[in-house]
Order: C-alpha cells, then structure tokens, then sequence
C-alpha cells in the first residue's frame, strides 16, 4: 500500500489500522493548511505592518460580521466533517463483526494472561492467526489497566467488575507490541507484551504444541463441579435452580419484571452477586462466589455455560 | 501623584503588615511569591523525570520513585501553579485597577484565600515529601482507594483544602465585576482580561465544588473501604471518573482562559491597536466556559462509557473548539494594518498565538473518536496538554509579567535580556515538546519510566530541550530580580497604554486612584494615538 | 445608633448591600454543586440497585426525619420572620427570633444524634458495624454511605449556620440594622434557608424510598 513507503512510518497492520492511519493523515493536513495560513498571516503582518515601516494603515476595519460569521462556519464545518470522519470510524472499530475466535484476556498487576478456547494459556503473550477476526474479552483482577496495540491502532481500558471486548483482525504476520495503557501501579511500563502473529498452519501447529489442560470450557466443566455448581443447576437436587442448557445468548426473564440477555457479563454477575438479577419464577437462595473464584475461574465458567448453548454438554 | 503620597509598597514596611493585609496588591505579591515557588518544585520534578527518561531502563530511580514524581509533577503543576496563577497575580492585582475601584469587593476573603492556599499547599507538601504519592494527579479508582501504598488521604486533603481558595477568588471575582465598576464602565467597554476572568471565575466556582467532594469521597473511601468506587463492593470505577473530568476539565479552561485575556491587551497595545471583533472575542469566552463544561467524557473514549455518550463528547469537543479559533482569527486580524512593537511582552502574545494554535488543533485529532483510541494514554496527549499549557498558559504569563512588571514593581526590566529569554523558552520549549508528538505516535505510553530503545532519540532530543528550557525559566528570574534595585523606574505609563490601570503611579498608592476615575470610552483606543479610558 | 457608612471598598450602602447579596448567591451555587455531586452518585447507585435502595430506606427513621423536617422548616419560617423585623428596625425581636431558629437548629443536631445513635444500634453504620439482609447488602450499604456523608455535612452547615444566626442575632441585639443598613441579616437568613432546602432534598432522597405504593 502507498503507506508502506512513508519512510518511519509503521503502517497498521490490522483490518482498520489503515483507515485509522488515513484519518491521521487527514487530521495532519487540515492542520498543517491552518497553521501554515495562520502562521503566514501572523509573519506578513508583523512584517508589513511593523512600527516603524510605512504601509498603508487606512481603512481600518474594528470589526466586520462577514469575517467573523465566515471564518466561524468555516471553521465549524471543517469540523464537523472531521467529528463525522472520525465517529464514523469508530463505530466500526467498537462494533464487533461476527467473530471467527474468542480469547480471554485477563489484566492484572503487572502481566497480561491470556486463555485460549482450547485450553492454552500465556503469560504476556497473545498467538493468533493472521487474517481471521479476533474477539478478545478483558477482565481486569485488580485495578483499571488498558490493553492497548499501537500497531494495530486499539486501546481499550480493562476494568474491574466487568467485561470490555475488543476485536482486531491482523493483516500481516509478525510480532507486535503489547502494552499497558492505564497506570496501575509499580511495575505500569514493564506490564508489556508482544502479540504474535501466525499464518494459520504455524497457528495451529502452535495450539497443538501447547501443554494443555483440556479445553477452556472443559476446564470450566471440572471447576463447575469443584465449586458445586453442579449440586444445584444439574441432576436432582432439592434446591430448585435454573438449568443451564441453552441458556447462553437467550433472554431471560427476571424476577422483577426485566427481560435480559444471558450474555458473559450476566452469567459473571449471577455468579457473584446472585441476588442482583434472579430469574422469574425462582427463589433468591443462590450463594455468592466472591471471593472464592478468581477472574480466570470466571472465565472458564462462563466458557463452560457457552458451550451449553447448543444443549450439550461438553465432554470433560 | 504627590511625593508624600506612600505606594502600597511603601505603605507600611513592618513584615506584619504583609501577612494580615487586605490589598489586593499585596495579596497578589503574597500569591506570586507562593506559586513561583510551586512552579520551581514542579519544575525540578520534571527535571528529575526527563533526566530519567534520557534512556529506555529505568536506571536513575527506581519504579516507585519515577510514579511519585510524575504524580508530583502533575499534583503541584496543576492545582499550585496553573490554576491559581493568572487569576491569583495579575487578577488580584489589576481587577479592581482596570474597573476604577479602590480594591475587590471582599478584601478580606481575599487574604483568607491566599491562607487557605498556603495550608492547603502545606498539606500537599507534606504528603509528598513523608513519602508522597503515585496514583498520578487523576487519582483513578480503584487503585488510589483500594491499592495505592501511597499518602493518597494527605493528598486530596490538601488538594481540597486549596480548592476553597479557587472558590473563593472565583466569588470575589465575579461579585467585584459585576458590582464595583467606577462609573461608566459598560460592560462592553471593559478590558478583554476582565471578561476572561470573569468566565474562569463562573468555571472556578461552578466546576471546583465537584472536584471538593469527588476527593471527599475517595478519602472516605480510603479510610473506610466501604465501596463507593470499589467494584469488589459493588461500587463503579467510572463514576470517579466521570466526577472527576467533570471538574478537571472546566478545570483546563480556569488555566487558558486568563491566558487567553493577557494575550488580548498585549496584542492590542502593542499593535496600536484596537481589538478586532470585540464582541465576538468578549462572548467566545463565555461560549468557551459554557461548553466546556459537556465535554468531560472525552478524557473517558476508551474507559467503556457507552458509545452513545463517546459520540456526544466528541461532537461537543470539535463545538468547544470553535470560539478558541475566533479568538485567534481576532488577534490575527487586530495585527493587520497596526503598529507592531516587538518589545518582549509581544514576543510572548505571538509565541502564545502560535503554540496554543498548534496544541488546539491537537486538540481535534484527540477529540477525533477512531484516532483517539489509538493516542490516548500516550505521550500525544502529553504533548498536546503541554502545548497549551505550557506553550500557551506558561507563555502568557510570562508576557503578563513583563507587560506589568512596570505597573507593579515601578521598574522597567532590560528589554534585550527579556526578549532574548523568550526567544529562548519559545525554542525550548518546543524542543522539549514537539518529539513528545512523535513518541505518542509511535506507540510510548505515558508513565513510563522504562521505554522501547528504539523510542530513545525522541526522548533524548526531548530531554535536552528540556534543560534549554529550564535555563530560560531561569533567566527571568535574575534580570527581573535585577531590575527590583537597578532598573530604571518606571513612569505611569510606559507602555502609553488605554487601560484605566495605567492611568495611575507605577506602584499605584494604596487606595489605586486618588479620584475615582470616570470611565467614557472603550478600552482599545489606540488610534490615531492612544486615549485613555477616562479621558 | 450612629449612622451606617458603607465599608471599604465601597461608594454606597446600596452597592454594599448588592455586593453581599451576590456573593452569597454565588457561594449558594458553589454548594448546589457541591451537594449536586453527591446526589448524582444517590441517583447512579440507586439506578443500579433500586431494590437494594427501597430496602435500605424503609430502616430510616421517617419519624424523627419527618419531626427534623419540620423543625427546620420552622426555623426558616422565624428566620425570614427576623429579616423583616430587622429591616423594620425591631432589632430585638429580630434577635429574638434569629434565637429561637438557632435553637430550633440545636434541636434538629440533638435529634440527628439521636438518629446516629439508633443507627448504630441497629448496626446500619458501614465501616463500624454494617450488617444488613444478603439479598439487598450491597447496595443498602451504598445508600447509608451516602445518608451518612450527606447528612454529616448538612449538619455541618447547620452548625456553622446556628453559629452565624447566633453571631447575627448578638448584632441586632445591638441595634445595628435598619431599613438602610441589613446587608448581614439579609445574607444570613439566605444561608439559613440554603440549608434547610438542602435538607428537604436529602428527606425526600433518604426517607421516602421504598415507603410509598405497594
């Protein structure tokens, strides 16, 4: 592409990157034509006009309702077109497409670890495949951190209590930089990682080489059943719980008359604070598990609830 | 004015009489002497931070260190330089002179402000010197609350304390503008500067109060853990921030706005000139303090407010945009068909129109959605803030200084030694700032004390600026101090300027005016010769 | 009584009095927004917990809240009562009245306190003993972080302003005020109503929740 040969420039190297580079360009040019004309005006007529020289000074104008109404549009639709410029990039950027591949991510101080469908695990580093969309889920285990790939041109902050996503597409193979965006304490600049871009046979050469401790939703299963859950969403129990087959991605009705969707962030929530959103028809008796499962248990929970979506159970 | 009629400097020279005096000259002196100080500490905290930056390890301080300068760095720069200096100095000093009154409508409440400043300032200190603080100076949740080992309570303390200072100049401000102009003093024939001062006091006093108890509450929280931004306890992190940028950033508006006034007087007086497009100029400002209070959410585009509430603020960010370039399409077109002078004053006025021009269309690439998700947190906006901050706020001040140097002290400071400074600082500064541009875009975030080695030219090249830069902040500090014993003294008015300030002795006495002055035309009557206002 | 000057800096009685008159208003809007942020996160908090809120407001005690209420209520009633006394010279019974709001104020604190107490009793103090039904914890102890930031820093004006009125009363004792020179009594009696109508805005938001319908 013409911008691979700016020379320093490092062109983006995801799906939107370029346009986001384009839009940079268009932002430079707008303001380098002003400061230019600005800066011009600004030198002839501290010239021209200098005490002691002897231009003509007659005909002043104090004030003139066609310069300040003209240069005031002016300047008002140049920035309009460049709000819309940018609002409308950022809609694609924040809105995912339908995606290919689902990775965890969870921040803490002072390390990124990232868990793959799959099963696989990284600290500090993300492998993923080249041309193929990337929804990454950010939970955060402790304080705001911000994920952010300058070469890929996204950052999004990662707080606790929540789920953010991202999605990226790479465009090239190679390894990019991973780095903290939001200060989080002593270790913020060594909070970095690399993201490895793969051609898809390596990626998946990859994946299969990785010590691996059965899928995520696999594990999720094991710990489903480790915590208990089990005892009341599945099999006979007396205590009357909501089953859990096919309940990802459905609305669900809830006790108070609100109608939700059972996405990542609803099962999180009814996970640890049961109480908020009990669904119709049920009593509040479910326990919390705060504080007795950590962001990356909560992941492969969720995971585990996800891959009942289509009403069967993953094999262990 | 007659030989036995004392200046109020020569009122009374008991040290006492400083410290309960209620003059408003006085007091601005009181203010320059603390905030110069202040401005001195933050700048050695930057020192210490550009030093360190000079290569990519962290090797001259450890982590810890490196986040409680910068968390320093900010604190002081912001709440005990930016904020207060213009209103507090010149403020102080040339409101009730260019309204043609003998003081500030609350004299009184003007001492207890530079008081509470002092202990609010004190207690600040005192947090960052015992070991100090590293949750930076937006003192995000739920770190500042919940993770911090630093003196985050102490802190906000003091920060609070020093917010009732703002307050209450904002209050003094806004009741002696409305209520003590001598008569004839329309509205529209008052001074630019006062227009300026009076929007930043509406924005001290409206925004200021929220930033008082969004600090309240992190104490509270601190102290008591009992969940208000705290998400383990059912709290939202974002509500600290929507509160916070609520106030800070009508916040940055309290910092340019009087900037921005300087910069008017100075064009105008040394373009023998009048304003051009007064009207327009006198309501942008009020536009700017207005609007600029819908804009906070963007400083939050990737925090995971709703995009809904993301397009609104960008939207918000270009219209707050608007007035400042009216503003700066007036300066320019009052040059045109002028008398330009170059003494120092003006050279700052043009530096101040260029870098501020510079760091506002930066402005827009930030308030731009798509292009800020990639720049924010980066060394980009640190370059942007400075340049208006610095490039323009610091630059104005600077141009305030020597404008009123004369009116205040009653010496005129070495006109070539001044010019040569702010050639100096404008070379600096840009030396220091312009790479800091370059190194948002090329991916360093901000905090960092340890980088990429391929980022280590641009931050070398900013370093060195930076130590241009300090030398040039110094210079002013010896001529003008030089000028206190052996500059020339200075007449009523050496600038053979309008406004109602110069049409009394260089000190003024005590009480400003010996009559008070009957205001019958604009401010900027310039030409054919200069025509005072209350001629 | 000697003849009231216009203090320094000022022309007139009239531009002193003015002067007064805005600077309190203006003080007034800086505590609007004060308060203001602490009511936007009441209205953040409950948006997100609603139930947890109606719950936690059914254990305020709407009976010495309703009494408080009144009591406040009053106490404008004499203190607007006062400023046209005064203004109409009758400084001693202005004093009388400005007393008697004051002391209606000392009450109000007296009855706070004993609210606290109770509060404390019933173990509804976050970070001292908070202990609340599971199901509605959360966000009940949100609601009593705020009534008790909120209504610690209402009785904190209403100290400082029983002060003041005490302070002002003393004056017009003295004879101080009249139709021409009021100025302090005037600003007063607005500081005194500030806090009351601050006062009506916390009763609705802390005890009326959860207490009105089904």
């Amino acid at each position: 592409m013409w911008r691979n040969w700016i020379p320093f420039w490092h062109s983006g190297a995801s799906s939107y990157g370029g346009d986001v580079d384009l839009l940079f360009i268009g932002l430079l040019t707008v303001s380098l034509l002003v400061t230019a004309l600005l800066f011009t005006l600004l030198l002839t007529f501290a010239i021209r006009y200098r005490a002691t020289s002897d231009a003509d000074r007659g005909h002043r104008i104090k004030k003139s309702w066609h310069w300040e109404v003209g240069w005031t549009t002016a300047t008002f639709v140049a920035f309009l077109g460049l709000f819309v410029w940018g609002a409308t990039l950022y809609l694609r950027i924040f809105d995912a497409p339908d995606h290919t591949l689902s990775i965890y991510v969870v921040a803490k101080q002072w390390m990124w670890k990232a868990q793959h469908p799959g099963g696989q695990r990284e600290i500090n580093e993300l492998h993923i495949p080249v041309d193929r969309t990337v929804r990454l889920t950010l939970a955060s285990q402790d304080v705001i951190h911000s994920f952010f790939v300058p070469a890929f041109r996204v950052k999004h902050d990662v707080v606790p209590g929540r789920y953010q996503s991202l999605w990226f597409k790479a465009e090239r193979t190679g390894v990019f930089q991973l780095l903290c965006a939001e200060f989080c304490g002593t270790d913020h600049s060594a909070m970095t990682g690399r993201i490895v871009v793969m051609k898809p046979d390596d990626y998946t050469r990859w994946l299969s080489q990785q010590d691996v401790d059965g899928t995520l939703a696999a594990q999720g299963s094991a710990l489903f059943r480790e915590l208990g859950c089990s005892g009341c969403h599945m099999g006979t129990s007396t205590v009357r719980a909501p089953h859990l087959d096919g309940l990802y991605g459905r609305p669900v009705p809830l006790a108070d008359g609100r109608v939700v969707v059972a996405d990542e962030r609803y099962i999180r929530d009814s996970i640890l604070q049961p109480r908020a959103e009990v669904a119709a028809g049920y009593d509040p008796v479910m326990p919390s598990f705060a504080g007795r499962v950590d962001e990356e248990g909560l992941i492969k929970l969720v995971a585990y609830i996800k891959s009942l979506a289509n009403g069967a159970e993953a094999k262990p | 004015m007659s030989a036995a009629e004392p200046n109020y400097l020569t009122a009374d020279f008991r040290l006492r009489s400083w410290f309960i005096t209620t003059d408003h000259k006085r007091v601005a002196l009181l203010f320059f002497a603390t905030i110069t100080l202040f401005f001195f500490l933050g700048g050695a905290a930057a020192t210490l931070i550009r030093l360190e930056l000079l290569t990519p390890r962290g090797d001259l301080v450890t982590s810890d260190v490196y986040n409680r300068l910068f968390t320093m760095h900010g604190v002081i720069m912001v709440w005990f330089f930016l904020i207060p200096s213009i209103p507090t100095t010149f403020g102080n000093f040339m409101v009730p002179l260019m309204i043609g009154a003998r003081d500030l409508a609350f004299p009184r409440l003007n001492l207890t402000s530079w008081y509470l400043f002092l202990i609010g300032g004190a207690v600040t200190l005192y947090a960052l010197f015992i070991g100090g603080v590293d949750t930076g100076w937006t003192f995000y949740t739920p770190f500042s609350t919940m993770y911090s080992n630093g003196h985050v309570v102490l802190a906000v303390i003091g920060v609070f304390i020093t917010g009732f200072s703002s307050i209450l100049t904002g209050l003094n401000f806004i009741v002696t503008i409305h209520r003590l102009r001598a008569p004839g003093l329309t509205w529209y024939r008052l001074p630019i500067f006062l227009w300026s001062l009076y929007a930043t006091s509406v924005i001290l006093v409206l925004a200021t109060p929220v930033l008082a108890i969004t600090l309240l509450l992190v104490a509270i929280e601190r102290l008591a853990g009992v969940g208000i931004f705290d998400p383990k306890l059912g709290g939202d992190p974002l509500l600290f921030q929507h509160l916070f940028w609520f106030y800070s950033h009508p916040a940055v508006y309290i910092m340019i706005l009087p900037g921005m006034g300087v910069v008017t007087e100075l064009v105008t007086c040394f373009s023998r000139k009048t304003l051009f497009g007064y009207k327009f100029v006198a309501w942008a400002s009020m536009a700017i303090a207005a609007v600029g209070f819908f804009v906070w959410g963007h400083h939050m585009f990737v925090s995971g407010q709703s995009v809904f509430a993301g397009l609104v603020f960008s939207f918000m960010s270009f219209v707050v945009a608007v007035p400042s370039a009216i503003k700066v399409f007036n300066w320019t077109a009052t040059l045109h068909k002028g008398w330009v002078h170059f003494d120092a004053p003006m050279l700052y006025a043009l530096g101040f129109i260029g870098l501020f021009t510079i760091g506002g269309l930066t402005g827009l690439f930030l308030a731009s959605l798509a292009f800020d998700v990639w720049v924010t947190d980066t060394y980009f906006v640190i370059a942007h803030f400075h340049y208006i901050m610095v490039g323009g706020m610091v630059t104005a001040y600077f141009g305030g200084l020597h404008y009123w140097w004369p009116k205040i002290t009653g010496r005129l400071y070495p006109e070539y030694w001044a010019r040569a400074a702010a050639i100096l600082i404008f070379f600096g500064f840009n030396m220091t700032f312009f790479p800091q541009f370059i190194l948002g875009i090329l991916g360093m975030p901000r905090r960092y004390h340890a980088y990429d080695p391929a980022l280590q030219v641009w931050n070398v090249l900013s370093s060195a600026g930076a130590s241009v830069l300090a030398i040039a902040y110094a210079l002013p500090l010896f001529y003008l101090g030089w000028s206190l014993f052996w500059g020339r003294k200075a007449g009523p008015n050496p600038w053979r300027a309008t406004g109602l300030e110069w049409q009394t002795s260089s000190p003024p006495p005590k009480h400003n005016f010996i009559e008070t002055p009957v205001v019958r035309r604009g401010p900027y009557e310039y030409t054919p010769d200069p025509v005072p206002q209350n001629a | 009584m000697p003849e009231a000057q216009p203090a320094f800096p000022y022309a007139t009685l009239p531009q002193q009095h003015e002067a007064a008159q805005l600077g309190m208003w203006t003080f007034l809007a800086t505590e609007i927004l004060f308060f203001g942020g602490l009511v936007l996160a009441y209205f953040v908090y409950h948006y997100g917990y609603p139930q947890d809120f109606d719950a936690a407001a059914r254990h305020t005690k709407i009976v010495l809240g309703t009494t408080n209420t009144a009591i406040l209520l009053t106490s404008s009633f004499l203190v607007a009562w006062a400023v046209t006394a005064g203004k109409t010279g009758f400084g001693r019974g202005a004093a009388v009245l400005l007393a008697a709001a004051a002391g209606l104020g000392l009450i109000f604190l007296a009855l706070k306190g004993l609210e606290y107490s109770e509060e404390y009793r019933e173990r509804l103090v976050p970070a001292l003993n908070f202990s609340f039904d599971a199901a509605h914890a959360r966000g009940a102890q949100l609601f009593f972080v705020f009534y008790f930031v909120a209504t610690g820093l209402h009785a904190i004006h209403v100290a400082v302003g029983i002060a003041i009125l005490l302070a002002i009363a003393n004056r017009a004792r003295q004879q101080r005020y009249s139709a021409d020179y009021h100025a302090p009594l005037t600003v007063a009696g607005l500081y005194w109503h500030f806090v009351d109508a601050v006062w009506v805005v916390l009763y609705a938001l802390i005890y009326l929740p959860g207490r009105s319908g089904a």
